[in-house]
């Protein structure tokens, strides 16, 4: 999971003799999110050893918080080209549902279901883009609108109740089978977050899509088809939606229409603080996927410490505003360009 | 002008006897183990302008925010005000009650408030009344203005304002809150206030200052200009990598000197390579370009030739490159490159890449370069392409070409780890250069290429315009800086009222000639208009 950053991301110091002092602060920044989590798992291993430092709710964490790792994807994927998605929750709802109507209700083969759900996301993306692109309204008021639309769709083709009896291949896939004793889930999360850490990283694409966000009319300017690259990567945010709701269903071996759309708010939390780890100052999936295990492991362990569920919201909640500020903290506080 | 003329006689000769207003003596600054400001000392006269020179990195703006207060200097320097000791660092609070005033580059004014409004601004910060007397707040922001002679409505809106008429309103506003804090004196510092102000405008606001001076308060002005110094100054101090290097009697001491003092190595001027070129067959035309301010420009254009474009603000020059490269929608025009003609108004960024033209924009910060990602980021922008090998980009390819680029572009320091931002504006304009000339373009666009350069950095610019050209590309260079076109540019084509109205040729291209032109067809636009000849 500690995935080679690449060393020459930033400055080594000033000057010599501050040099290593400004690495160590560097690394302090990089990696420091990984040793609270570390330090959190000990704390709440110490005080519960015989609950919380089980192999059994390690592997379960591991496993259930892989939707949300997709999830986060997506949001750094948009985010990344200077873009909120929150529609991506519901998005996430849609899809599960799209998946359990048609193989529940009307008996559609599980790889068509699927293939169907991959298209709402697509969809929405474009309609998304449509018109924070084409009508140059800010995405936040765009994805709200869409996400809410979503979310009364959901309403309407579920009539509101819990669609189970999903293909129990999917749930085989998803979460039965297991790896090392992790649920299957946790390695495809991981290699979605390998895939958009290559695409980031590795590709002019990723680069550009980079350049977008930080400086659009630098990057229209330098002959990059921001409008183009800025539906794409909606589009593609719409599509992490629908592989996590594909998945949430395999994890349910049912869907409904609103249980999904309580990862709206983690994700954000999640992206915001992975941006200020691994790669601080930007959003990167490796950054995100440690900010999803450290935030749930703090849920769990005050849960597991006798805290009843509220404790949950209050946590998400708070992060998500700790993490944004951390995150301006990183960026050197510059305004943030919403 | 009378009044200041006046003020000149009183001052000249008992300049160096007059009582000292403030006194910095043995000021340095480090950053992270490097000396920004080192030993300084710094005198300023009762009601004198003194002049604070020095290319970008000197240390003169971290000087001025120790005067603001923003950073705490070393231990060991000592700032006096009127005879006082003032505590270093300087207090929240305390720049204003010592009768330090600042007027910085971006005015801190607020756009959608009137002027009342924004000449109350610092006041209500300031103090505890909970009522405001409109009436009186009014009278008190007239006489104000009548004071120093400034003629802005109090109730207009500041987004109505001319840029110069904002530049007063800030020096005004300043000055006042100067008054407010003490009986007499005061200084006020005005940090670059000039740049974005046509040189006419900058007349006026010198006139202003003048008369700030007369009225007892001293001045600290920061430039880049050598010229706007040498005009509005009595003396001047020059600072070169965090040392005071001299303080001049302005007066006596010729641009040359200055210039000399600020780069600290003789200031060469520009080979101009390509002065006995051969007029060959144009390779790049313009036909009847319009939109924007421009309408109807056509130009005709030879290999390795640099044509500058002017004019007054609002002409049109400034929007010609935009509407070549696509940024900004041409409404007609056609543009013939290397024997293909293409209609301009359908051209976008990316297809003008892909013809070979680049573009340059004078806006950096927002238009050209993404301070917060690195050199090397900014620098491989337009050829991730050849970076990218098999499966991968090669960072380690990346790293060597920015490593190159710098070199060959004499980008310092050249380390492309680093956040563009923290190079100094040359720098970034060198990188601006790299990133696009390495593309080997055939015609480059030019905005305000020395645009927030220092003196020593403008050299490197112009070696590297020089160089493309000598490959033989074209370029075009609007520029409201005429130093700049006489020293690079083989053809100077002044635009009026959105069309060219005259031309320059070489021997005849110098700084004075293109101001007359400039100025003279300004006046014959606006005459044809008003005045039956």
């Amino acid at each position: 999971m500690t995935a080679q950053a690449p060393t020459d991301r930033r400055p080594k110091g000033r000057s010599a003799p501050g040099s290593s002092l400004a690495g160590l602060v560097l690394a302090a920044e990089r990696f420091g999110l990984i040793v609270v989590l570390m330090i959190l798992i000990a704390i709440f291993g110490a005080l519960r050893p015989d609950t919380f430092l089980t192999w059994q709710n390690i592997s379960t964490i591991l496993g259930s918080q892989a939707i949300l790792v997709i999830v986060t994807l997506g949001v750094i994927v948009s985010l990344t080209a200077n873009d909120f998605d929150l529609s991506i929750a519901n998005t996430l709802s849609l899809s599960s549902l799209t998946v359990a109507i048609l193989n529940v209700n009307h008996g559609w083969p599980l790889g068509v279901a699927v293939a169907a759900a991959l298209a709402v996301g697509a969809v929405v993306g474009l309609v998304n883009g449509f018109f924070i692109v084409v009508f140059r309204i800010h995405s936040l008021i765009v994805t709200l609108g869409v996400g809410t639309f979503l979310h009364g769709i959901g309403l309407w083709a579920s009539e509101s109740q819990t669609i189970s009896g999903i293909d129990p291949f999917l749930s085989d896939i998803v979460i039965v089978k297991r790896l090392f004793g992790i649920p299957l889930i946790f390695y495809y999360a991981i290699l979605l977050a390998a895939l958009v850490w290559y695409v980031f990283e590795y590709t002019a694409i990723g680069r550009r899509i980079l350049f977008v966000g930080r400086g659009r009319e630098v990057a229209r300017l330098s002959g990059v088809h921001t409008d183009r690259l800025r539906w794409l990567c909606l589009v593609a945010s719409g599509m992490f939606g629908s592989v996590a709701g594909i998945f949430y269903a395999g994890t349910q071996g049912a869907a409904d229409p609103v249980s999904g759309d309580s990862y709206l708010l983690p994700a954000l939390a999640a992206a915001f603080l992975g941006s200020t780890s691994i790669l601080p100052g930007r959003f990167n999936p490796w950054g995100s996927t440690v900010a999803v295990y450290f935030l749930v492991t703090g849920i769990t362990g005050l849960i597991f410490l006798g805290f009843g569920s509220f404790i949950q919201d209050m946590f998400y909640g708070g992060a998500l505003v700790l993490a944004v500020t951390l995150s301006q903290i990183v960026r050197g506080r510059q305004e943030q360009s919403f | 002008m009378t009044q200041a003329a006046l003020a000149d006689g009183n001052r000249s000769g008992a300049l160096e006897s007059a009582p000292s207003m403030l006194e910095l003596t043995n000021l340095s600054k480090t950053f992270g183990g490097q000396r920004a400001l080192d030993g300084a000392s710094l005198s300023i006269a009762t009601g004198e302008v003194h002049g604070l020179l020095g290319q970008n990195g000197s240390g003169k703006s971290t000087l001025i925010k120790i005067l603001a207060g923003f950073h705490a200097p070393d231990p060991g320097g000592e700032l006096t005000i009127q005879g006082r000791p003032a505590p270093l660092p300087l207090p929240p609070g305390a720049a204003w009650r010592l009768g330090l005033s600042f007027v910085h580059q971006h005015l801190g004014l607020i756009p959608s408030l009137s002027v009342l409004d924004n000449m109350m601004l610092g006041r209500l910060s300031q103090d505890r009344r909970v009522l405001i007397g409109w009436g009186a707040e009014r009278r008190r922001c007239e006489a104000a203005l009548q004071r120093y002679g400034v003629e802005i409505r109090t109730r207009a809106a500041v987004a109505s304002l001319q840029p110069v008429e904002r530049a007063l309103l800030a020096i005004v506003r300043a000055v006042e809150e100067i008054g407010e804090s003490r009986s007499g004196g005061g200084i006020l510092v005005l940090d670059e206030p000039t740049p974005f102000l046509p040189k006419s405008d900058v007349e006026t606001l010198f006139a202003v200052v003048r008369r700030v001076a007369s009225h007892g308060a001293s001045v600290i002005f920061v430039s880049h200009d050598v010229d706007e110094v040498k005009e509005i100054t009595d003396r001047c101090t020059i600072l070169r990598d965090g040392r005071v290097v001299a303080t001049l009697t302005t007066a006596t001491t010729s641009k040359q000197e200055f210039v000399e003092g600020i780069v600290g190595r003789k200031f060469e001027r520009h080979a101009r390579g390509s002065q006995t070129m051969q007029r060959a067959e144009a390779s790049v035309s313009v036909e009847e370009l319009s939109g924007q301010s421009v309408d109807g420009v056509s130009l005709h254009l030879s290999p390795g030739e640099v044509v500058g474009l002017t004019g007054l603000v609002g002409s049109g020059y400034a929007d010609v490159p935009y509407l070549l490269y696509g940024a900004r929608k041409a409404s007609a025009g056609t543009l013939a490159l290397n024997g293909r003609r293409i209609d301009v108004t359908r051209m976008t960024p990316a297809r003008a890449i892909g013809e070979g033209i680049v573009l340059i924009p004078g806006d950096r910060a927002h238009s050209a370069a993404i301070g917060a990602l690195p050199i090397v980021d900014n620098v491989t922008m337009p050829v991730l392409e050849t970076v990218f090998r098999s499966f991968a980009l090669a960072r380690g390819a990346m790293m060597r070409l920015a490593l190159e680029l710098g070199q060959r572009f004499e980008v310092l320091p050249n380390r492309p780890a680093l956040p563009l931002s923290a190079l100094s504006g040359g720098n970034q304009q060198k990188v601006m250069l790299a990133k696009w000339l390495q593309t080997r373009p055939s015609l480059v666009l030019l905005d305000e290429p020395t645009q927030g350069v220092d003196v020593g950095a403008r050299e490197a610019v112009f070696a590297q315009i020089a160089a493309a050209t000598a490959q033989g590309a074209i370029v075009i260079c609007a520029s409201s800086d005429y130093e700049q076109l006489e020293q690079t540019a083989d053809r100077v084509l002044i635009f009026a009222g959105g069309k060219i109205v005259a031309e320059l040729r070489i021997p005849f291209i110098t700084k004075s000639a293109i101001a007359e032109l400039c100025y003279a067809h300004s006046e014959s636009v606006s005459s044809n208009e008003g005045v039956p000849a």
